[in-house]
């Protein structure tokens, strides 16, 4: 009995009058460009991008600036931190209120299902779209920018990228990295119902967004 | 199904459905329009040029590409399933979930598991299957299907979904929309946390990475990857493309076509299970890998560039007939423009034939199509096929007789002058603007009755445009 792989296949090439392990013609090009623009207006262009879709920012002139942003968010609530080093090395990771350090899949998606917030750096930023790229390691996890209902990210500057080609051009096979690779861009959105726009609905429905 | 007539009537004669078609098609046009002017994007089209390529190229060597993406997915602990039919596709789901005693199953929106119709079949096995994405949700408590591709519960207003809520789900009414999709967060949230399994679609399969690409607006689709134990991607066979980078096409045209967003809110890019030095994700990650009927359709050079499509929807929003009829009135799961042409390939001509002449043929879906299926044409060849299935049947000589007799006249520029000379004179205009409709027989023609019956020809001018034409340049032809 043929398996439904062989099946397949075997229909496929018949139709396509090709022979197994054929190899095919050159592919075309990936159409990529990258502008160049400099630091300073790439984080412009990317908190400008972000507040367009509702998100909060904060150009951040120091890692002081950024925990004084992250702490008045953590008052009175319950935030839950990654692990990305950035975080602790600039005091955010260990502030009150902050939970961090889980190495536990099932404890941490408890916490992040009952906390207020979590807290995330970024591995990357898209300047043109404003898109945070979160790449799955144990630095950071995928819940916590996903779970809460509020999500701020802490980023320094020089992780902004012009845009998607410059980061394929960088990571052109993402899954050598990591088995999950996630653009975000803005909060998670829904116009399902007579198409108006309403934030939060499985996703956070608060970004907040700060630029070292 | 035999053409809807009854069905039809009542979608284009109900006023509410009709507004809020001609609303939310309206308005994904304009978010479109907006989205690949000038100032947004430099040169949209040559990105739609690109992607037609790429697809082109990646169908026309499917084997390759399907396999290296199962190579890859097995590099990655993953693990490829091929399914030839939608009985196939359901028992593998069902076997997992025996294997894995799954209770229960989140899902995320797939048009692909719409067609092999999984809620319904596993629900037979008292298995909680949950669509998560808002529209998708209201949907499956209403026990309807998606209204459009993209904006599946188009046709519900705040009103229809209080009710749904109230009825289906016991909560108080609640006729606010915000508000509402606060229930459905919360309700969904449950199921999040307590399923075994989770099922979403694929938008894109990535040959060198072994990946699967989702795009969405909610989270739902990264909940449903990341939450369960086990997830099972599920995609039709031609999702493939063959590189990631390929993605900095296709990610521009899809959002923007669909929705007008440069990209949408999240753009998931899954491969496998979560690895050893990662805290969360899968721990099982399947991709099944479904035919049910493309091999077909790549059979046939002519239309295999049906398979190109990414399900932006954009040929909905801009097709008069969809905007007219609706998403209900199509007889498959795939409506508007791309659906009369998917639909006859995948169940044969005779099913539907009067499907490929729903459509004017206005070439609104061709312009807009981001990987540039020429949809038109593919509906002209399928009404061929239709005519010719009528022929054997020894149906539509009258037709063929017709034709023949045109295009005799039509070749013969002598003799169409003179029928054109003639025709003044035996048949003059009349007062109340009828011409065709007086002529004598005409009428008792059962086709040309039907087309006359809403208009006519203007009447024939005194002279033609050929006389003009040589009276005006002085007698030279």
């Amino acid at each position: 009995m043929t398996t439904a792989r062989e099946s397949i296949l075997h229909k496929v090439r018949t139709s396509l009058g090709r022979s197994a392990g054929q190899a095919p013609p050159p592919v075309p090009p990936p159409l990529m460009r990258q502008p160049v623009i400099d630091t300073q207006r790439r984080v412009d262009m990317f908190c400008a991008a972000l507040d367009k879709l509702a998100a909060k920012t904060l150009k951040a002139a120091s890692a002081a600036e950024a925990r004084a942003y992250a702490e008045a968010l953590v008052k009175d609530r319950r935030a839950v931190a990654s692990n990305a080093p950035y975080l602790a090395e600039i005091g955010v990771a260990s502030l009150a209120g902050v939970e961090s350090g889980f190495t536990d899949r099932l404890k941490l998606r408890e916490a992040c299902v009952h906390y207020d917030l979590g807290i995330t750096s970024a591995d990357y930023c898209l300047a043109d779209t404003g898109t945070m790229v979160m790449i799955s390691s144990r630095e950071e996890a995928r819940m916590i920018s996903l779970l809460p209902p509020r999500h701020l990210a802490i980023v320094p500057r020089e992780r902004i990228l012009t845009g998607l080609d410059e980061l394929l051009t960088l990571i052109p096979i993402p899954s050598v990295r990591s088995s999950s690779m996630v653009l975000i861009t803005g909060p998670s959105r829904t116009a399902d119902i007579e198409q108006i726009l309403v934030r939060g609905v499985h996703g956070p429905g608060e970004v907040h967004v700060v630029v070292v | 199904m035999i053409f809807p007539a009854e069905k039809l009537t009542a979608a284009v004669q109900n006023p509410k459905l009709q507004t809020a078609i001609y609303d939310s098609t309206g308005r994904l046009m304009e978010k479109r329009r907006v989205a690949i002017a000038p100032d947004s994007i430099d040169d949209f089209q040559a990105y739609r040029t690109q992607a037609h390529r790429i697809k082109q190229h990646t169908i026309e060597n499917l084997d390759y590409y399907l396999e290296q993406f199962e190579r890859n997915v097995s590099a990655n602990g993953g693990k490829v399933v091929w399914a030839r039919d939608a009985d196939e596709a359901v028992a593998f789901v069902r076997q997992i979930c025996k294997e894995k005693g799954v209770q229960r199953i989140v899902k995320s929106k797939s048009m692909t598991t719409e067609e092999i119709e999984l809620n319904h079949e596993l629900e037979h096995d008292k298995i909680d299957i949950v669509e998560t994405d808002l529209g998708e949700y209201i949907l499956q408590l209403a026990n309807e299907k998606p209204y459009h591709i993209v904006a599946p519960a188009l046709h519900k207003t705040r009103y229809d979904v209080a009710d749904i809520f109230t009825e289906k789900l016991g909560e108080a009414r609640e006729e606010v929309i915000e508000k509402q999709t606060m229930i459905a967060r919360r309700r969904l949230r449950e199921k999040f946390v307590t399923a075994e399994l989770g099922i979403t679609g694929g938008n894109f399969l990535i040959a060198d990475s072994g990946a699967v690409t989702i795009i969405e607006n909610e989270g739902n689709a990264r909940l449903s990857s990341s939450a369960p134990r086990v997830q099972i991607a599920v995609a039709g066979i031609e999702k493939l493309i063959p590189r990631a980078q390929d993605l900095a096409t296709f990610l521009r045209v899809l959002g923007r076509s669909a929705t007008g967003q440069p990209l949408t809110v999240y753009t998931s890019f899954l491969s496998g299970p979560r690895r050893e030095n990662e805290i969360d994700g899968p721990e099982e990650f399947y991709v099944l890998l479904i035919d049910n009927g493309r091999t077909k359709v790549i059979a046939d050079p002519a239309k295999r560039q049906s398979l190109y499509c990414i399900r932006c929807g954009a040929c909905l929003n801009h097709c008069p007939v969809y905007r007219k009829i609706g998403g209900h009135n199509y007889p498959w799961v795939y409506s508007g423009p791309i659906g009369a042409i998917l639909s006859p390939q995948f169940h044969g001509v005779a099913t539907d034939p009067w499907l490929p002449y729903a459509s004017s043929l206005c070439g609104a879906c061709a312009e807009v199509c981001p990987v540039k299926i020429q949809i038109p044409k593919i509906l002209l060849e399928l009404r061929h096929e239709v005519t010719e299935a009528k022929r054997v049947v020894g149906d539509g000589r009258l037709e063929k007789l017709a034709f023949q007799l045109y295009s005799f006249v039509m070749t013969r520029p002598g003799l169409y002058n003179f029928i054109e000379g003639l025709a003044p004179r035996f048949f003059p205009g009349q007062s109340d603007g009828k011409w065709l409709n007086k002529v004598p027989g005409v009428m008792s023609i059962p086709p040309v009755a039907g087309w006359l019956s809403q208009r006519d020809l203007p009447p024939p001018p005194e002279k033609s445009f050929r006389e003009l034409w040589r009276e005006r340049s002085g007698g030279r032809a």
